[in-house]
């Protein structure tokens, strides 16, 4: 426990750099040892050495590739609903929605 | 023998609730879910409560082994969530919180199709003064939001059991199946939307992160597992439930990697475990229903440690975005233990609840050749470390330290935390205890080479994804912003649409209104015109041409005379 300036554990690379070493060689451990023990599986691919290493490791990179790659289309910025329900927005936008007649109350957001 | 259904001591304690103040509170709030869990032990299986209205003959309690596991399962969340909630001085939470766990038992043990849908709307009515707690204009449109879909699931469930009267002698809530009747379709959706089916999943997403900290807790337990139960009820096998719970367990993670609010992350990671229990259901062999109902029971333990440590983190810093957050091991270093092991349990480490209950629904999903399904699954599970086993404690409690300093949260918080770790221990150290209370009969061990060596291998490895892209700077940073889900159709384009309608309707009257007003000034002025002076009607006339006048006519009349 910290107070003030004090240096705590992750604050010292030498810490991390050393968390991070042990961490590698579990990774190669267990790596390894699909070749020494013997699996019993049900099913083809399962049977591949480093199958579930490689579909973690893979499967991991993709999903954080692509859920970068939805930002560029899915993100807004974070007032981007409340502009139009709460009644929040500035009044250079506000002006634009008010033109169009519709008082954003928010009252209508519900069908 | 003096029978009590569940829902009775809480709806009781509810109304105690709403006189007592302070201590005597507390004490009744704490002895309910431990009464009642002692009454539900002594009730055991069976039924009693038969009343009948019209002519339809309905039962208040029915219990078997798979309604009697989510009863024991509502009693230990509800206690886990009452004790966090200890501290809250807000008679409106304490009261409906009791209110809706009650609800939702009453729900879980109901015998047949209309006291289900009374208590099916009275989770909804109750829980939707959860979010409604948290007093923000935010939570208010979010809570009006659930409950207008909440309201919509009820009505289905209502169509569907008058559909389901007229073709059936008796209402009582069992296996109902997909066919071509439109009942079977109505109460399978109105289950679904309750169960967060992919397009109808933004509720769960909208309303559990606006609620107050411990307001997510009780919602993040009830509404949905009851959902599972009933799906479990009347949809076992039905294979389409397979296809739609990969879909649940596969899209929410994306969505959960570059999500801020570390409780919405939670909330895409709680229908991601929604999907497990569906595939389970889905494929409904006695081994994936009784991994779907464990999986259901461990969610709720796990799902509501992670959502006390964020609710905590949310108490003592009044922030709950990753981008705001971070360093906070310093000074809450067993908030910080306590999420790990509930970050362990979600990510099926070895030794942690989620172990023992997820490989069950893996195991019946390649047994039963869904092969594709199993790849799936395989890929959200190490998804689900990805986001909520690592993203989660490591935003909040590490990543770059934000300066903030908090205190660790009020001890009860911390004594439900640690309650419920320590469950998520006890079930995966052990977990013949809750194997035993399974509706069917259990030839499963989850603890062999093979099983602890893939799943450590899968863990390590996507570990070891999240800590290369780290240090190559690829992991998408937290970004203060909203990621457009199905939502946007009911939150954006159906309202501007309106808006936009309403807007050209105004302005086509605006147009007629003013052409008129036009036409009619137009009209005045040329009448006027007239009568001005030097207007035709107003000029004096000269006798000569009156006279002139008088020729022409009389011209025309010769001219007539000889033409005729």
């Amino acid at each position: 426990m910290s107070t003030g300036d004090k240096q705590d554990f992750f604050d010292k690379p030498e810490n991390i750099r050393r968390i991070l070493r042990t961490f590698y060689g579990i990774c190669a451990l267990l790596f390894a040892a699909d070749f020494l023990v013997h699996r019993h599986t049900e099913h083809g691919w399962e049977g591949l050495p480093g199958f579930y290493p490689l579909y973690g490791f893979v499967g991991c990179v993709v999903l954080v590739i692509i859920a970068k790659w939805m930002r560029t289309f899915l993100m807004r910025p974070a007032d981007y609903y409340e502009r139009l329900e709460l009644g929040t927005e500035d009044s250079t936008v506000a002006a634009a929605a008010e033109q169009s007649g519709g008082h954003s109350n928010g009252g209508q957001e519900h069908v | 023998m003096f029978e009590v259904a569940p829902f009775i001591p809480f709806f009781v304690a509810a109304l105690l609730a709403l006189v007592l103040r302070g201590w005597p509170r507390a004490l009744v709030m704490i002895a309910v879910p431990l009464l009642g869990l002692a009454n539900l032990w002594m009730l055991g299986a069976g039924s009693f409560g038969a009343y009948s209205v019209l002519e339809f003959d309905l039962l208040l309690f029915r219990a078997d082994k798979l309604s009697l596991l989510f009863g024991y399962l509502f009693h230990i969340a509800a206690l886990i969530a009452i004790i966090y909630a200890l501290h809250v001085r807000d008679t409106l939470q304490q009261v409906v919180s009791l209110l809706y766990a009650g609800s939702a038992l009453g729900a879980v043990f109901a015998g047949d199709l209309m006291t289900l849908f009374i208590f099916w709307e009275l989770l909804a009515l109750t829980s939707v003064f959860l979010v409604w707690a948290r007093r923000n204009g935010r939570a208010y449109m979010a809570g009006l939001r659930y409950f207008t879909l909440h309201i919509l699931s009820g009505l289905l469930l209502l169509g569907g059991i008058i559909f389901y009267a007229q073709s059936h002698e008796s209402l009582a809530f069992g296996q109902i199946g997909l066919d071509d009747n439109p009942y079977s379709w109505m109460i399978f959706l109105a289950f679904g939307i309750k169960c967060a089916f992919p397009f109808f999943h933004n509720w769960l997403t909208d309303a559990y992160p606006e609620s107050t900290p411990t307001g997510t807790v009780f919602l993040s337990a009830f509404t949905t597992k009851a959902a599972v139960y009933a799906l479990a009820r009347a949809y076992p096998g039905t294979e389409l439930l397979v296809y739609i719970g990969a879909t649940m367990a596969c899209f929410p993670i994306f969505y959960a990697v570059i999500e801020n609010d570390l409780r919405r992350v939670l909330a895409y990671s709680l229908i991601n475990q929604l999907g497990f229990m569906v595939v389970g259901i889905g494929i409904g062999t006695s081994l994936a229903i009784n991994g779907a109902v464990a999986h259901a029971f461990n969610d709720v333990i796990f799902k509501g440690l992670l959502f006390m440590s964020m609710g905590a983190v949310l108490h003592v810093t009044g922030r709950i975005n990753g981008s705001e957050l971070g360093g906070l091991y310093k000074t809450m270093p067993k908030t910080t233990v306590l999420c790990i092991v509930g970050a362990a349990s979600i990510s099926a480490f070895p030794l942690f609840s989620g172990f023992v209950s997820k490989s069950m629904v893996m195991s019946a999903a390649i047994k039963n050749g869904y092969d594709w399904v199993w790849l799936i699954l395989l890929f959200a599970s190490a998804g689900v470390f990805h986001h909520a086993g690592i993203k989660i404690p490591y935003f909040a409690f590490f990543a770059h330290d934000s300066g903030i300093r908090a205190q660790e949260p009020p001890t009860n918080m911390l004594v439900a935390m640690t309650i419920a770790a320590a469950l998520c221990l006890a079930v995966g150290i052990y977990p013949q205890a809750l194997y035993g209370l399974l509706p069917y009969a259990v030839d499963y061990t989850p603890y062999d080479v093979t099983h602890v060596l893939t799943q450590l291998q899968l863990l390590f490895f996507s570990a070891l994804a999240f800590v290369w892209l780290n240090l190559r700077r690829l992991y998408p940073p937290e970004l203060p912003s909203v990621n457009l889900d199905v939502e946007w159709l009911y939150r954006r384009l159906l309202p501007q649409a309106i808006r936009g309608t309403v807007a050209a309707a105004f302005r086509l009257d605006g147009r007629v209104r003013r052409a008129a007003v036009a036409g009619v000034g137009n009209l005045m002025e040329s009448v006027a015109s007239h009568h001005k002076p030097d207007g035709v009607l107003a000029r004096s006339w000269l006798t000569g041409s009156m006279v002139a006048g008088v020729v022409l006519l009389l011209g025309v009349y010769l001219l007539l005379g000889f033409a005729l």
